[in-house]
């Protein structure tokens, strides 16, 4: 005879034991070699510990024995999914130090180059949140068949796929043709088909809320004290981007908006980077339009040798704010180079945001977070 | 029934022993690579050869994904649409060793990471082959003259391919592959 | 825009709250002793009308007789930024308050500055080494590392 569970007079006293589960350093889905060390209390996190420095090169020492244009190939290494952004910063920093003014033409290719970057790491940083979520592969290979032509694009300027080397101290290294404006319009023009075909998959998928929504939530006050930046500050409901606050290349010249969401979870993280996307190409569309003729790289001595003095110049990169500190003593190389590494800086309260969540989640959190290892171990 | 139970304070030190030890780890295995292992330039088997095992081998090596740093990308390129990998046999890449045939180190290994990748290599099943991919993988590339960096990764394993390029584009890549097939078609049994 | 405050309005404010906390003062930077970092940091965090709530960056650098800690302080009401200076004295074992406990997001950055630069942070709660191995000797950064 069964007896119901009401009736039954003995009750079980179960007694659980905190493990810890090393998830990484060689793992398929933390996004490199990232060891994050989780106690758990049956499924759910008690205790999260990140370790770092895998990846660790050591690349600050090695930029004090190089030349300022010698460290350039350098900086492609931080953020390799979009290696110009970083050329860019360094570049900002080394023109503020050394006091050069960029032409008009190198300034408006700066920014399309840049909210090209913008755009094809913000899909490749939604095609891998999908792969944690468990759709194996598919979004990802929508991803990068999307990504695959702004590569066609980036390898018709500058003859590489990944790691560029494009950005000189004073501007760019290269013209960029009639045939590299006119494709690069014909991909503005056909980009929102696919961002519509992930809107209507995703967006209202109602596995993806599910899962999505109300995890890894992290308050605006916390956002603000954890010092984060990029997309995980706006989807926490701070109103900050470092394009419209703080202003450099020319982007006081063209119109667009700042996404920023409520609630601070992995959800609102997903939805300001597809916002940001529409919103790169509203300013490609414009700086394809009004880009003038002219020249592409301002002169200066081959061996640069900037005055006595330090300069910090920071720039919104896909992940965050990315910030370059340089001190010269006038030498042909940098005195110290130090990188203000958004990665880094927003991993910080990656183990507030775990605790009390169960180990699924802690993938999709970290998934969220978009962290490049190159940038956080340099 | 009597388990030993652990509180949080015991797991504490008990995580802090194993960073310790990790970090021992790195240390001998700084000592034990100061010399790169010498290539196998005597592979190529010249007596008539199980014909059939050679084929059966070599045309679909599933491998680990060792993927590091930037050279992972054009790797994980490789194996999207574009240039389709699994149309030479490269079906899956295991991210479990014991189900592996060969391993990509793509990237750079640091000293920090190098006793991890040897414990995946030694993980994996007879017989084995690594491709070494890109110029950090097998020399250090750029960053060889730095004092975290292992100086190719042919200290600490044997290797079999070397793919040069900083990344190499995904049909490089591809090359390799069809050359590590090659080398286990007409090499001696292991 | 983001405006950089006038360092030396900022450096009278400070020396009206904290006597004898500044040692200098330039056009770019405020340097400050390294026992008094954490009550000025604090006033300059609380302060109505200064209200730096956000730690942009915290960089260390080996000027051999010192290591000097750059703080840039960014205040997100009034869109304003500041730098403070401090320097830790003596090459085997300088020292600096912590500031974790004013902005959360000194914590891997102080660890940083500790593992590549030996400066050892004072209460900060976990002061190990984040990027290279326990075991390693010296520090990667200092200018007389082989």
């Amino acid at each position: 005879m069964v007896q119901s569970l009401d009736t039954r007079e003995e009750i079980i006293q179960v007694a659980t034991q905190p493990y810890v589960l090393n998830i990484g350093p060689h793992h398929p889905s933390t996004h490199g070699v990232f060891h994050l060390r989780t106690v758990l209390d049956g499924e759910v996190i008690v205790d999260a510990e990140i370790l770092i420095g895998y990846l660790h090169r050591g690349i600050e020492k090695l930029a004090e024995t190089r030349t300022y244009t010698q460290v350039i190939p350098l900086t492609d290494r931080f953020d390799y999914l979009a290696s110009m952004t970083n050329n860019l910063a360094y570049c900002l920093a080394v023109e503020k130090l050394a006091g050069i003014e960029v032409p008009e033409r190198a300034q408006y290719l700066r920014v399309i180059l840049a909210e090209l970057m913008r755009a094809s790491s913000h899909v490749m940083s939604l095609g891998f949140l999908m792969n944690d979520l468990g759709s194996l592969f598919t979004p990802l290979f929508l991803a990068a068949r999307e990504r695959e032509k702004m590569l066609d694009l980036f390898e018709m300027l500058s003859g590489q796929r990944l790691l560029y080397n494009f950005m000189r101290i004073g501007g760019v290294s290269q013209d960029a043709t009639d045939l590299f404006l006119f494709k690069a319009r014909q991909f503005v023009d056909q980009m929102p088909m696919y961002l519509n075909e992930i809107d209507q998959l995703l967006t209202e998928n109602e596995v993806f809320r599910v899962r999505a929504e109300g995890t890894g939530a992290l308050s605006a006050e916390d956002a603000i004290n954890f010092s984060c930046s990029g997309p995980v500050l706006r989807a926490c409901g701070v109103d900050r981007d470092i394009r419209r606050d703080d202003p450099y290349l020319i982007y006081d010249r063209f119109d667009f908006d700042v996404i920023t969401c409520q609630n601070g979870d992995n959800y609102d993280r997903y939805r300001v980077r597809l916002g940001e996307i529409w919103q790169s190409l509203r300013i490609l569309d414009q700086a394809l339009r009004d880009i003038p003729s002219g020249e592409v790289q301002a002169k200066h001595p081959h061996f640069l040798r900037p005055p006595v003095g330090e300069a910090f110049s920071r720039i919104e990169a896909p992940k965050g704010e990315l910030g370059f500190y340089l001190v010269s003593d006038n030498s042909i190389a940098p005195y110290r180079f130090h990188v203000r590494s958004s990665t880094l800086i927003n991993l910080t309260p990656l183990s507030k945001m775990l605790i009390g969540w169960k180990l699924a989640d802690a993938i999709l959190t970290l998934g969220s977070i978009d962290i490049v290892l190159g940038e956080i171990d340099r | 029934m009597d388990i030993a139970l652990f509180s949080l304070e015991e797991l504490d030190a008990l995580m802090e022993e194993a960073d310790k030890h990790s970090s021992t780890e790195v240390v001998e295995l700084m000592a034990k690579s100061q010399q790169p292992i010498p290539d196998d330039l005597d592979w190529l088997d010249e007596e008539p050869r199980n014909q059939i095992l050679g084929w059966g081998q070599s045309n679909s090596p599933w491998g680990v994904n060792f993927g590091l740093a930037c050279c992972a990308f054009e790797m994980m390129s490789s194996a999207f649409s574009r240039f389709d990998q699994s149309r030479f046999g490269m079906e899956i890449m295991r991210p479990s060793p014991r189900q592996a045939d060969f391993m990509i180190i793509a990237g750079t290994v640091s000293w920090k990471m190098a006793p991890r990748v040897r414990r995946v290599y030694d993980a994996m099943a007879e017989p084995k082959w690594v491709i070494a991919m890109g110029a950090c993988a097998i020399s250090g590339g750029t960053f060889a003259s730095s004092y975290a960096v292992v100086p190719g990764v042919n200290r600490i394993l044997p290797v079999d391919v070397y793919v040069p390029g900083c990344p190499p584009r995904p049909e490089a890549l591809i090359q390799g592959f069809l050359q590590m097939r090659n080398k286990i078609r007409l090499a001696k049994q292991k | 825009m983001t405006i950089a405050l006038n360092t030396h309005d900022v450096a009278e404010e400070i020396t009206k709250r904290i006597p004898d906390a500044v040692e200098e003062v330039s056009n770019n930077y405020i340097l400050v002793k390294g026992q008094s970092l954490y009550s000025v940091s604090q006033f300059l965090k609380d302060s109505p009308s200064l209200y730096f709530d956000y730690l942009n960056c915290i960089v260390g650098t080996d000027y051999i007789d010192y290591i000097e800690v750059v703080y840039i302080l960014e205040s997100y009401k009034h869109n304003s930024t500041i730098t403070l200076k401090a320097r830790a004295y003596g090459r085997d074992n300088p020292t600096l308050p912590s500031v974790v406990a004013l902005w959360a997001g000194a914590d891997f950055q102080e660890r940083e500055i500790f593992d590549l630069l030996g400066v050892t942070f004072t209460g900060h709660p976990k002061m190990k080494r984040i990027f290279l191995w326990e075991d390693f000797e010296g520090y990667p950064l200092r200018r007389d590392f082989l």
